[in-house]
């Protein structure tokens, strides 16, 4: 009979899980691996296998996934979960093969905890286009225990999927980069959106809409926020350093913006259309899907025919362009603002989340979080 | 009150137009402008049936104006050049495609994107700068600015070359813009027609491996044997799709006709590109998890600028690329029209102008 979370590892953790569709997130006991692929009985040190990094967690950002994980918005969700994807902690203890990390150093664990590492995309440092990536939660790990994510008290990793917190970089304001951080930086770099002076349009001003600002203005980009609240105007310019807002449901506003942006970062996972985004790319433009909605959304062909536009999508990134992006970060100042909260207000944070209630992500501060 | 089409320039000119949505043609007096300074005039030879000149005679699109002279794959020989032209003389092969003006002073024009310039000036059922409308190649003579002919080397053959002026530089454009034109890649194309069996001709001479993707495993044989093809995949297959999943860094998708991207963006590989050359007028459905999860492309592209157009004549002469075609009379282009609706051609109709187009007819 299969065992249950609290025994299926030796290593007992306290996190915080959803158990069915509607969402609750409530206190959860389980429990992490001892050792990767050998007879435990050849392992003298039974709570850290020796590729692995056991990190105490400190900080964990709240995703939309995880939102959308918790109520099975697409449909693959195995309950309980527990979420969490953006983490930053310390290391308390080293398998004896790791070479990157001691104890004491500030580490980060982003969206994904394995991958096959033989493939062409493993080998080209896309371990998140490998097609047996393991997501950090709600997935199937390599011994078939499934993986609980960062609203825990403790990870244990492999060392690969491991990142360093650089020194300049604070760890509350710099988890959401783990997931967000990488998300923008990924694609940005890719689809060749660094070319100073060019115009970058950012749909949706959320968690990764406002670090798409931040780094868009890093790469000398002009940016234009796009979005339906024009209440996020005064801080998008203001705070945030965009440079224009354009509010998508103003129909003149929009004509006038037609053919007047180099590329777009679409953050929006609402279903919504797309006509009047790829009508403001110019000839070439580039429309960069992030977000994920549940349906399928309508494409219009004629735009990408007669302006040669294209609708590309991106996946997070593989673990060195995400190390990349955290020194990148460092160097240019670049946190995520953000809203602290103890674990024990996830579920309020999670509905406010679903009203886009927070600027711009919350995370949770687990050493002020109640432990048991 | 407006003059004719008779009487609104000063060479009298005949050919085949569309009076009608029926779309049915019928022969046509209507007349050209005097060769200006830097335009070619040229006797047409041939003509290639794009299935856009169907569209446009049956107004599909909602833009036709009648009368409507179709054809924008356009072959013949000089008869006269104005004094300002530089390259082209009397005696020279020559083509004409899709457009016949741009602008000149705009971003797309100054690097040679004429096609995508805001104010292009298609060969046919468009206003010229002189406020006419302008007349395709279903007509015993041509005129056009300079920069807008291209020359058609000597080793090409006039019938057969005559569809790559829109059909070749349609799929010659994307397959460089787009990066599937490296030896060793692999390129699907979808849809077997005029577009389609360009696509595999060029793709094969660059060095890729093609795979046609078609609806019907009746053009196989045709695909493999006759036009190269590496292999071919029926759509509606299931298993057969399933064992092509991400196989394919590209895929040139011809068909028109609305249709789902799903199993397309299925069957690239992880970066892969999908290039939509046919033009559904309708949005389709364009599913979000596998653009993400492979960091897949959708993107699109129309035929090419005129630089690109004579690099793509000048690359099919090298390689002996030619469109595989069906010589009709004039009188027989309605009966063409009929056949092309139900694709029952191999793989264009070109009707043989210099021969067949009778002012007597």
């Amino acid at each position: 009979m299969a065992k249950s979370p609290e025994e299926e590892h030796p290593q007992k953790v306290f996190g915080w899980a959803a158990r069915d569709s509607s969402g609750v997130l409530s206190p959860f006991h389980f429990s992490r691996r001892q050792v990767l692929f050998l007879p435990s009985e050849l392992y003298h040190d039974r709570e850290n296998g020796d590729d692995d990094v056991t990190v105490k967690v400190q900080y964990c950002g709240v995703c939309h996934s995880d939102l959308h994980t918790v109520k099975n918005d697409w449909g693959f969700t195995r309950y309980p979960v527990v979420p969490g994807h953006e983490i930053v902690g310390v290391v308390t203890k080293t398998g004896k093969n790791v070479n990157k990390f001691k104890v004491g150093d500030r580490v980060g664990i982003g969206v994904l905890v394995g991958s096959c590492k033989t493939c062409e995309s493993c080998q080209q440092d896309l371990e998140n286009y490998c097609p047996r990536m393991i997501f950090t939660y709600n997935a199937r790990y390599h011994d078939g225990t499934r993986t609980y994510g960062g609203y825990s008290d403790m990870m244990i990793v492999e060392e690969r999927y491991v990142l360093r917190f650089p020194d300049k970089l604070p760890s509350d304001a710099g988890a959401p980069l783990l997931c967000a951080g990488i998300t923008i930086y990924s694609p940005m770099k890719y689809y060749g959106m660094t070319e100073p002076g060019k115009h970058l349009g950012v749909s949706g001003l959320g968690g990764l809409g406002h670090v798409a600002v931040k780094f868009g203005k890093a790469f000398g980009l002009k940016v234009t926020v796009i979005s339906t609240s024009p209440r996020k105007e005064e801080e998008a310019i203001d705070k945030l350093g965009a440079d224009s807002f354009l509010v998508s449901s103003d129909p003149a506003k929009m004509k006038a913006a037609m053919g007047t942006m180099d590329y777009i970062i679409d953050t929006v996972s609402a279903v919504h259309p797309l006509a009047p985004l790829l009508g403001l790319l110019k000839l070439n433009g580039k429309l960069i899907m992030l977000g994920l909605p549940e349906k399928p959304l309508e494409l219009p062909i004629f735009p990408l025919v007669f302006g040669r536009k294209l609708v590309g999508g991106s996946d997070v990134g593989g673990m060195k362009e995400t190390q990349e992006m955290l020194d990148f970060c460092a160097e240019h100042g670049i946190t995520a603002d953000i809203e602290l909260i103890r674990m024990e207000e996830i579920n309020t944070a999670m509905e406010r989340l679903a009203k886009s209630d927070v600027r711009y992500r919350f995370v949770i501060d687990m050493a002020n979080s109640v432990s048991q | 009150m407006a003059k004719s089409p008779e009487q609104e320039h000063t060479v009298k000119t005949f050919g085949w137009a569309a009076r009608d949505s029926s779309g049915v043609l019928s022969p046509f007096k209507f007349s050209r402008r005097a060769t200006g300074d830097k335009d070619v005039t040229f006797r047409v030879l041939y003509c290639g049936i794009c299935h856009s000149d169907l569209h446009m005679i049956k107004n599909e699109w909602g833009s036709s104006t009648y009368p409507v002279v179709p054809g924008h794959e356009i072959v013949g020989v000089v008869t006269e050049v104005g004094s300002k032209v530089q390259n082209f003389k009397v005696g020279d092969k020559v083509g004409v495609g899709c457009m016949v003006g741009s602008c000149n002073s705009c971003d797309s024009c100054a690097n040679d994107l004429e096609n995508y310039c805001p104010k292009m000036v298609l060969t046919y059922g468009a206003k010229y700068y002189d406020g006419t409308t302008t007349y395709g190649g279903y007509s015993d003579l041509m005129v056009a600015d300079e920069h807008f002919v291209v020359r058609i080397p000597e080793n090409l053959p006039l019938d057969a070359g005559a569809p790559l002026l829109c059909a070749g530089i349609t799929v010659y454009s994307p397959l460089r813009y787009y990066g599937l034109d490296k030896p060793g890649m692999q390129v699907g194309v979808v849809g077997l027609g005029g577009l389609g069996h360009v696509a595999v001709k060029f793709a094969k001479a660059m060095g890729v491996k093609v795979t046609v993707i078609s609806t019907s495993s009746n053009k196989k044989e045709e695909a493999l044997k006759h036009l190269g093809a590496d292999s071919f995949l029926v759509s509606k297959d299931q298993d057969q799709m399933q064992a092509a999943q991400g196989t394919l860094d590209g895929i040139i998708d011809t068909v028109s006709a609305k249709h789902p991207l799903l199993p397309l963006i299925g069957l690239l590989k992880t970066h892969g590109k999908l290039v939509m050359v046919g033009a559904p007028e309708k949005p389709l459905e364009l599913p979000v998890f596998p653009l993400l999860m492979g960091r897949k492309i959708v993107g699109g592209s129309t035929i090419g600028g005129m630089k690109e157009t004579q690099e793509m004549i000048d690359f099919a002469a090298k390689h002996n690329i030619t469109a595989d075609i069906e010589v009709i009379s004039m009188d027989y282009v309605n009966t063409a029209m009929e056949r092309l609706v139900k694709a029952d051609v191999r793989y264009r109709f070109v009707i043989d102008i210099g021969n067949t187009l009778n002012s007597s007819n």
